[in-house]
């Protein structure tokens, strides 16, 4: 009977193990149903697969390459290009023959084993020191400039602008995305309520930016909290797609409701920041002439920068001081098991409307920024594709990993808007060739490869929010994703 | 009323398009429990792909129209499922069993690419079609001057949807792959060791779903007569719609869900105001999720503790 | 254990009474009525679908009963006419000088944990296992913390009464790892420590909450005999010097029968037997809806239990 006993508890893997073992089952790709394995050589086996994906690509851009379909008079024209599409099942066909004989030698090409390399994840010194060296860049950014680019620093200035715009609406998604795990796809309604609060306020009722950024971020709190409410007992992809909903709703109110938005024509002539009331533009009472400095336009850019990067610095500092903060810790909790945390005494309602109020906030205040920096907003400009792209920073940085935020960020936006001066390539692809056409496709391409290439991210490491000896960080795998159970 | 029956008519032919692209989303949802978020861009490539057949048909002298949309049909049905084939391939056959949210990621990633990628291939503008078929079927003409009339392509449109459906059922319910295809949706680990190829299962999914969203977008050129790259995603979310309306998973539930949203849709915009008939649709899918997510004809879920 | 010794008749800390509780038509639970003494461990057993786990969810609010009373008298002892008036009221709770009372089946499940301090664990372990033993403590004590940071501002601003009461938090939570022996773990996160190490630190986490009830759903499951020994000491010290009163569901006869002070067996949604450990383990329906035998072999088969539980059957952990 004791030998029995013994025995059965010696076969029991030790639980961690055997919660590891559950997950890695769980996880894995490759089913048990394996197809026979091919007794063909290298080559014969290349050839063939480079075939198959040379006849795919045919069929896939016959109708895209070969034929196109052009507005003639009268109707539609066609008009045949097969040299485009020879060129490209060529390239498929050369791509995949190269790629199977020499990457993948001989072994089945799964991408999935790319997953392994990227296993490996980043230490915790690395961060701290990148985020240190970023961090100083950032603030010495305009003059970095000024000095060393001046040809070019208007241009690269607005896109830092641009690109910390998007980091801040990142760090604001991340806390209700990574911290809190409640997929939102309608982002972005936050971000519009944000500058439409702030362009209604400061057009209608004359406030200075300074008065309108608080109270636009306080619109956008309240809309989190009331978009938030309904959607408290969905999970995951439905609340993905019932916050996709409502972000649409939102836009499609601004393009009809004429009277107050200004319906597609949006709001023009939202005034512009100001120093203490100083104004930056030529004259009298403006920024030039009370220090007594030569009028630049680049002045605007850079209080616009400075603007723009205090505001982001304020919503990275209090996330981190939150995430320390019993409430934060809830976030985290409930992204861990949501059940477990109603056991604790834990009022999810209140952690959830937190989190959606929290990130509303924040994309409220970017949405002010927003409004200032065009002077004219209409909601062309909050579509699904931002709140697309806002997510896709948040995901390909890493859930809940504000570094990762700030690398995606400057890949994604950095990299795409450089395309723009990629002017040489016409000499390549004909004058006919405009880099910014390809943007967006770019930039979807992008987002499925990094996803293959780093499924959790580029940043993938938690952090513990408190520490008794030693700060160890916490693989990915460990981490959920509030995926509900 | 003449009115009224009229919404109708249009309703049901809307909904008929809803329903075959929403037959893809809850076919893939139910197998793999993703949102394919590409699937309206498959619509979209579809209704691209038959308008070029059309155009080079007419180019090489064949006018015959039964002929036309059949070979439209054909080409668009396999041209598309190629592109389905292949999504699953590259974007989400890589992730699976991966993080819940990466497949999402990819799947926006690939609407996107999609989009551009049309764009790129075939520009940017508004591509008209003149209606091929013309006329249709008077039921009623009232005193009133309101002509109830039910056109051709409405018909052609209701008749396809229903055989279409109907063979469909079939497929599910009494083919072997049917048989593999539900039991990968219950249990996939399960049905692997029972010897089910399960990839191969999950690729035809994508394939019947690119089919069918093929045949809609096929129609939806026929019905509007105009079409652009942005089509996609109007389309995907309401069909999205339709399929949680109708009860994520099921296939009866897919094409309930469509005609309901179709319904919705025209007779809103028919009584109340056109401009908000998006925010119509939308409304209804998140009071359908918040009161009812199990939707119309699906199984509830009960909380597990 | 004598028949004067029945502390549940006398002060209950829980009463259970016509507990109902349908799925459908499934009778889940059918008209059970029990008491936990306040300071005892008591165990509720039974085969499994006997309703163990509906009870448990029933009495942390996880599920509201179809029918049924259940009240928890956190401090004193609170008169029956109270208690019917309380009922009758409508209210979810009262709180008086002569004791407090709280009607655990109109209760929200968060208020339960918050308010009327009733602590629970899963069946399959519910950790956060992507935060630390530590953070996983922390959590625990979210409500009071909640207190203490003035609701997130004061902690903003780092007010040192948020700092004091954060230090005095891990204070707390460092002394409950040291108690169930998972200090060096502190810094772990919780899916990596070994099984019987999260059903530790599960438990610790529910006493981090400050309950007056610890509900535990199969806390031996998946341990192997040492571990299961420490538990037994675990819980005799959480009932004898923090006055937790224990409630749990168990398979693992041997801790049912070594430490409760009281024992509720179920069958089919019914209580079939309510006593002492000795008076239980004798009672011929229990022996026979474990065994599931007749009446005849019942002699045969007490025999043959008195064995089984000697030995301490392990295996029989519900996984």
């Amino acid at each position: 009977m004791a030998n029995s006993t013994t025995s059965a508890s010696a076969n029991r893997p030790e639980g961690a193990e055997r919660l590891s073992e559950e997950r890695r089952e769980a996880m894995r790709g490759e089913p048990p149903f394996v197809e026979a394995p091919t007794d063909d050589t290298r080559l014969v086996r290349a050839l063939k697969e480079a075939g198959v994906t040379a006849g795919l690509v045919a069929v896939l851009t016959l109708f895209f390459f070969f034929f196109r379909t052009d507005i003639a008079v009268g109707g539609l024209n066609l008009t045949v290009d097969p040299k485009s599409w020879i060129i490209a099942v060529g390239i498929a066909f050369a791509g995949r023959f190269l790629l199977t004989y020499f990457v993948f030698a001989g072994e089945r090409p799964t991408i999935g084993g790319w997953k392994k390399v990227a296993a490996a994840s980043a230490r915790w010194p690395i961060g701290k020191v990148l985020g240190i060296t970023l961090l100083l860049i950032a603030l010495t950014l305009p003059f970095l400039l000024m000095t060393l680019l001046p040809g070019q620093d208007r241009y690269l200035l607005d896109l830092s602008i641009l690109i910390l715009t998007y980091v801040m609406l990142g760090w604001g998604l991340n806390i209700v995305v990574g911290l809190a795990g409640l997929l939102d796809l309608g982002y972005v309604a936050f971000y519009a309520v944000g500058a439409y609060s702030f362009a209604l306020l400061a057009t209608n009722f004359d406030l200075g930016f300074w008065i309108c950024l608080p109270m636009a971020g306080l619109f956008a709190a309240l809309w989190g909290v009331m978009l938030g409410f309904p959607v408290l007992r969905l999970r995951g992809d439905y609340l993905a797609i019932v916050t996709l909903a409502f972000g649409e709703i939102i836009r499609v109110v601004l393009l009809n409701w004429y009277d107050f938005t200004g319906g597609p024509n949006g709001i023009l002539g939202i005034p512009k920041p100001t120093l203490f009331g100083l104004e930056f533009s030529r004259g009298e009472g403006s920024f030039s002439d009370f220090f007594g400095l030569e009028y630049s336009s680049i002045q605007r850019f850079v209080f616009l920068y400075y603007i723009i990067l205090a505001l982001a610095l304020l919503t990275n500092f209090v996330t981190m001081r939150m995430r320390k903060l019993p409430v934060g810790r809830a976030w985290e909790a409930l992204r861990e098991d949501e059940i477990a945390c109603r056991s604790l005494g834990i009022n999810t309602v209140n952690v959830k409307l937190t989190a959606f109020a929290t990130g509303a906030m924040f994309g409220g205040f970017a949405g002010s920024f927003f409004a200032t920096r065009q002077g004219f907003i209409s909601p062309e400009s909050f579509t699904f594709i931002e709140s697309a792209i806002i997510l896709a920073i948040v995901v390909l940085g890493g859930l809940g990993s504000q570094l990762g935020v700030v690398i995606a960020s400057v890949v994604m936006i950095g990299g795409i808007e450089l395309l723009r001066n990629l002017t040489g390539l016409q000499a390549i692809f004909g004058a006919g060739f405009d880099p910014t056409q390809y943007r967006m496709l770019i930039f979807g391409l992008a987002m499925v490869l990094i996803m293959v290439w780093k499924p959790r991210g580029l940043v993938s490491t938690r952090t513990p929010s408190a520490i008794y000896k030693e700060k160890k960080t916490i693989g990915a795998d460990l981490v959920a994703q509030g995926e509900g159970h | 009323m003449e009115y009224f029956l009229q919404q109708l008519i249009n309703g049901v032919t809307l909904g008929s398009i809803y329903g075959l692209i929403a037959i893809g989303y809850t076919m893939v949802y139910g197998i793999i429990g993703m949102i394919n978020f590409a699937h309206g861009e498959i619509f979209m490539i579809g209704s691209f792909i038959a308008l070029a057949v059309f155009l080079a048909l007419a180019a090489i002298g064949i006018t015959f129209l039964p002929l036309v949309l059949l070979l439209m049909v054909v080409v668009a049905m396999i041209c598309t499922a190629a592109w389905g084939w292949t999504i699953e391939r590259v974007a989400y056959r890589p992730l699976r069993g991966s993080f819940r949210l990466a497949p999402l990621i990819t799947a926006i990633g690939m609407s996107i690419f999609l989009q551009n990628f049309v764009q790129v291939t075939q520009g940017a503008r508004v591509k008209p079609l003149p209606p091929q078929i013309q006329g249709g079927i008077t039921l009623m003409d009232s005193p009133s001057g309101i002509v109830v009339q039910i056109s051709w392509i409405q018909i052609i449109i209701i008749l396809m949807t229903v055989v279409l459906m109907a063979g469909f059922s079939l497929l599910i319910s009494k083919t072997s792959l049917g048989r593999q295809q539900r039991a990968c949706e219950q249990d996939r680990k399960m049905a692997s060791l029972l010897g089910v190829n399960v990839d191969r299962t999950i690729s035809l999914t994508f394939v019947m779903g690119a089919g069918l969203a093929a045949v809609a977008g096929m129609m939806f050129l026929l019905y509007y007569g105009v079409i652009d790259f942005y089509i996609g995603f109007i389309a995907g979310v309401k069909a999205f719609t339709a399929a949680v309306l109708g009860g994520i998973g099921s296939l009866p539930g897919a094409m309930l869900g469509g005609l309901a949203i179709g319904l919705i849709e025209t007779f809103w915009s028919g009584y109340f105001s056109v401009e908000y008939k998006d925010v119509a649709a939308f409304s209804i899918l998140a009071i359908v999720l918040i009161f009812m997510p199990s939707g119309l004809l699906g199984r509830p879920e009960v909380e597990k503790v | 254990m004598n028949e004067n010794n029945r502390n549940w008749a006398v002060d209950p800390v829980l009463s259970v009474e016509h507990l109902t509780m349908r799925f459908g038509g499934l009778v889940a639970v059918d008209d059970l009525s029990f008491d936990v003494g306040r300071g005892d461990i008591t165990a509720l057993i039974g085969p499994n679908g006997a309703g163990k786990t509906t009870v448990f969810n029933c009495v942390t609010g996880f599920y509201k009963p179809t029918e049924g009373r259940i009240a928890l008298r956190r401090e004193g002892t609170v008169s029956d006419a109270a208690l019917a008036e309380l009922t009758r009221g409508g209210q979810q709770y009262r709180r008086a000088d002569d004791g407090s009372i709280f009607l655990l089946e109109r209760m929200a499940d968060f208020k339960i944990t918050e308010i009327a301090g009733v602590a629970r664990t899963f069946q399959n372990i519910r950790l956060f296992g992507g935060m630390t033993a530590l953070e996983n403590l922390l959590v625990a004590q979210h409500n009071e913390l909640m207190r203490a940071s003035g609701y997130t501002i004061g902690g903003l601003l780092g007010l040192p009464g948020y700092r004091r009461a954060a230090e005095a938090a891990k204070e707390k939570a460092i002394e409950w790892l040291r108690r169930v022996d998972l200090l060096d773990r502190a810094d772990d996160p919780a899916a990596d420590l070994p099984y019987g190490a999260q059903r530790r630190l599960e438990i610790a986490r529910a006493l981090c909450t400050n309950p007056v009830l610890l509900c535990l759903d199969e806390p031996a499951a998946g341990l192997n005999p040492r571990e299961s020994a420490e538990l037994n000491t675990l819980l005799k010290y959480i009932r004898d010097e923090h006055g937790v009163s224990v409630l749990l569901i168990e398979h693992d006869m041997g801790v049912v029968m070594e430490i409760s002070d009281h024992i509720v067996v179920l069958d089919y949604g019914k209580k079939i037997s309510d006593g002492t450990a000795s008076e239980v383990r004798n009672d011929p329906k229990v022996i026979a809806a474990y065994l599931g035998v007749d009446d005849e072999e019942v002699e045969e088969v007490e025999r043959d239990l008195d064995v089984a539980t000697a030995h301490t059957p392990v295996q029989g952990g519900a996984l």
